[in-house]
């Protein structure tokens, strides 16, 4: 239905989308491929390299199995109870620790955790003299658990309230047990999605950054990602930085290859509007039970964000605000996350329509048809080389040719715009998809095209759409510290960067204003972008 | 099947129900051992009959009787009923043995005799050796089957349908109507049909309970129901 113009103008934009991603993520792999190394004369991969590497793979498998394993029970609970009170809002506030800055929730888990934390204030008060420590393995699982297990649950939660209502009732009917109820309902159904979530948190757990750079204690608690950092930033030893990089790489591949190979999850599944009517657990230790583990989850998640918010209501806000550190950094963070944000929606739209130009060909030949299936997967890239490995490729690529801090802030806007990448495509590709399929018969038969359609066709109906991906584009961007932790310098100073400072240099009271303001910004620009997927889902549900 | 010898009338006394802004208000009884179909406009509270009966739901006033036996604050397990819905009848992970099994015992714990009923009752329905199937590889009828086969070895004297055939075509039905009927030759039941289908309704049913608007209008055997055109929500039930 396109016209021969539109079609090769839908093709070109897409090449340019492959040529820039694949080139910036190539180029950077090749650099760190490509490094003589050999001037050390040791092994690349050394006894610390591989301690590192088992410390990160244990870690992503015991939070992952912790998220999961406590994720269960509050799901079921929530599942078995549409009624609870509040239950929308829990389930809401399940979805926050995903929009926070990692940054700032961190900060927030240490004031309920820490050494001066209030959990073991109450210990200590209650004659517990070992206080429970929030650095190491410990921090790190505890903080994992508490940015996946929210996220656990709410897929957990709309699988099991996605089953026909016609399930609880014949469960009833037929007088089932709770235990025949987990046997031949629940567990069957959880254990399908299960693989699918276990896969997404093991990726997040083991390319974790931020978290295990603030709670990671020293070289025993140190991911790959981590120790690619510090040898860069702190020891300067670049054969074991590209070591660590090949090293994650790798790591990556495996897990993506693994992931593939299991049925999809979808993270954006929909509150189900339907009235979900259960019969089983009306007994009182069951309504207690369930009350006490909903209660508990809620505490778990809410603590920490509240202490954000009464932290830094406590600190000097106004003046913090005026502070000239506070505005260059904030004008800084602005600049970068539109800029890249406009730049992730831009390689989104090029790579969207030259899929859906591919799509329309009717003989589209077997070249066109791979390019499309590179093209998606090109969107994915930044999943195979996480952030910090990509700057440390750069890093090392721009290097001969002079000061790379200069060049800082154009690297962490390529890197950041490939890291929202996945995101706006998963907003944007059902959203242009299905304009496209409404529109594009008419748009033909009428001959509207160009300018007119973008006007008149295009802009009312997507312009939503792309500004609810720029937003999300633009959260990722605003609270990310793995970019600009390698490139960061008295010059080049991002909101995140200015709070990792102030928390390293024991500046709580500024830390705790500039937490609180980052976290409210990030969480309304990330649900202005996630507010569109849900209510436009069940819109299309409802026709 | 020995369940029909005790199959016991309904009674639904003056039971009052308030769900959200809708009144709800039943007096009626169905005969015992015979098939009543309840019909009226959708919205008019058929299904929440059936519920009341089931003890999906519980009514704010009124009783829910068996044969004069209360129960109405009884759990929906602890009544003597089997129930088919228009859909998903069975557990979609779980094949037709296990799902025909659970009807005999909710653990499925099942004995060799259990095991040899539910072949039996497969082959009551036409299903002979398809223990092993899942439901996804079932056609629709076939799926409606099973459930008929699951509401044979359950034993329960009293039968409740909510649209069973609803989703089906028009020449599956007629034969599923046939099965119907054989099959409470059999048991002799006290089956309660929801049904849309003024057909089905002649096909099936020897008494008809009308409901619109939250109460029951008539209650009249089928034939005397088909002369009462001057109701106006009857006359447009009646020509569809």
């Amino acid at each position: 239905m396109l016209t021969r113009a539109e079609h090769r103008r839908g093709i070109g934009l897409g090449i340019l989308a492959f040529a820039f991603v694949s080139l910036f993520v190539g180029l950077a792999v090749l650099a760190l491929l490509g490094f003589d190394a050999t001037p050390s004369h040791r092994s690349l991969f050394d006894a610390y390299t591989w301690k590192v590497l088992q410390f990160t793979l244990m870690q992503a498998n015991l939070s992952t199995l912790l998220s999961i394993a406590l994720a269960i029970p509050v799901a079921l609970a929530l599942a078995r109870r549409p009624e609870f009170p509040g239950r929308l809002w829990i389930l809401r506030l399940m979805a926050l620790p995903m929009g926070l800055p990692v940054l700032v929730a961190a900060l927030g888990l240490i004031t309920i955790w820490g050494r001066q934390g209030l959990l073991n204030g109450l210990l200590l008060n209650l004659g517990l003299a070992e206080p429970v420590s929030i650095y190491g393995l410990g921090g790190i699982l505890l903080a994992h658990v508490f940015f996946n297990l929210p996220l656990a649950c709410r897929l957990m939660v709309a699988t099991l309230d996605r089953l026909p209502g016609e399930y609880w009732l014949l469960a009833t009917g037929l007088g089932m047990k709770p235990w025949s109820i987990w046997r031949f309902i629940e567990w069957p159904a959880l254990a399908r999605i299960l693989p699918g979530i276990a896969g997404l948190i093991f990726m997040l757990c083991a390319t974790s950054f931020t978290l295990v750079l603030v709670l990671g204690g020293g070289p025993a608690a140190t991911t790959l990602e981590v120790a690619i950092y510090q040898s860069l930033r702190f020891d300067f030893d670049p054969p074991r930085a590209i070591a660590l990089s090949v090293m994650q790489i790798t790591l990556t591949a495996i897990v993506l290859g693994l992931l593939s190979l299991l049925p999809s999850t979808d993270q954006t599944l929909p509150a189900s509007g339907r009235r979900v009517q259960r019969f089983d657990g009306q007994t009182w230790s069951r309504r207690l039970w369930d009350g006490t583990v909903i209660g508990c989850a809620t505490l778990f998640i809410l603590l920490p964000l509240f202490s954000i918010l009464a932290a830094g209501l406590q600190a000097d806000l106004p003046r913090l605000v005026m502070s000239p550190a506070f505005l260059e950094a904030a004008s800084t963070s602005a600049a970068i996350a539109l800029s890249s944000g406009v730049v992730s929606v831009m390689i989104a739209i090029a790579i969207i329509s030259a899929r859906i130009a591919i799509g329309d060909q009717k003989q589209s030949g077997k070249t066109a048809r791979m390019f499309s299936t590179v093209l998606a997967a090109t969107s994915s890239l930044v999943l195979l080389v996480p952030p910090v490995v990509l700057g440390t490729g750069w890093f090392f690529l721009l290097r001969p040719w002079g000061d790379v801090t200069r060049m800082a802030p154009y690297l962490v806007v390529a890197i950041n715009a490939l890291m929202a990448l996945p995101f706006v495509m998963r907003v944007l590709e059902p959203a242009i998809g299905e304009h496209w399929r409404r529109t594009a018969r008419l748009t033909a038969s009428l001959g509207i095209g160009g300018i007119a359609k973008l006007l008149r066709i295009d802009r009312p109906v997507l312009l939503r759409p792309v500004l609810l991906a720029l937003s999300f584009a633009m959260a990722l961007s605003l609270g990310d510290l793995g970019a600009v932790a390698l490139f960061g310098s008295n010059d080049f100073v991002t909101l995140p960067w200015l709070l990792y400072r102030r928390l390293s240099s024991y500046r709580t009271a500024d830390a705790d204003g500039l937490a609180l303001i980052l976290g409210i910004v990030c969480l309304a620009l990330t649900f202005i972008g996630t507010s569109g997927i849900g209510t436009d889902r069940s819109k299309h549900a409802g026709r | 099947m020995p369940a029909g010898n005790q199959a016991p009338q309904i009674r639904l006394d003056s039971v009052l129900l308030t769900l959200g802004d809708t009144q709800l208000r039943f007096d009626c009884s169905f005969a015992a051992g015979t098939i009543t179909a309840i019909s009226g406009p959708s919205g008019s509270g058929k299904s929440t009959l059936l519920n009341l009966i089931a003890g999906f739901e519980t009514p704010d006033a009124g009783k829910v009787l068996f044969d004069d036996k209360d129960l109405t604050d009884r759990h929906p397990s602890e009544r003597p009923v089997s129930l088919v819905f228009q859909d998903n009848n069975l557990f979609g992970h779980l094949d037709v043995f296990t799902n025909i099994g659970l009807g005999i015992n909710p653990s499925l714990k099942l004995t060799e005799q259990d095991r040899e009923a539910v072949s039996r009752s497969l082959a009551e329905v036409g299903l002979t050796g398809m223990e092993r199937r899942m439901p996804a590889s079932l056609s629709g009828g076939e799926r409606q089957r099973v459930a008929f086969a699951r509401a044979l070895v359950r034993e329960r004297p009293v039968l409740l349908m909510d649209e069973p055939f609803a989703a089906l075509d028009p020449g599956l039905r007629f034969s599923m109507a046939s099965m119907l009927l054989r099959l409470h030759e059999q048991t002799k039941a006290t089956i309660l049909i929801v049904t849309h289908d003024p057909d089905e309704l002649k096909r099936l049913a020897t008494n008809v309970v009308f409901i619109d608007e939250g109460e029951v209008i008539v209650q009249a055997t089928t034939e005397e129901f088909l002369t009462r055109c001057g109701v106006p929500a009857i006359s447009q039930f009646l020509s569809g």
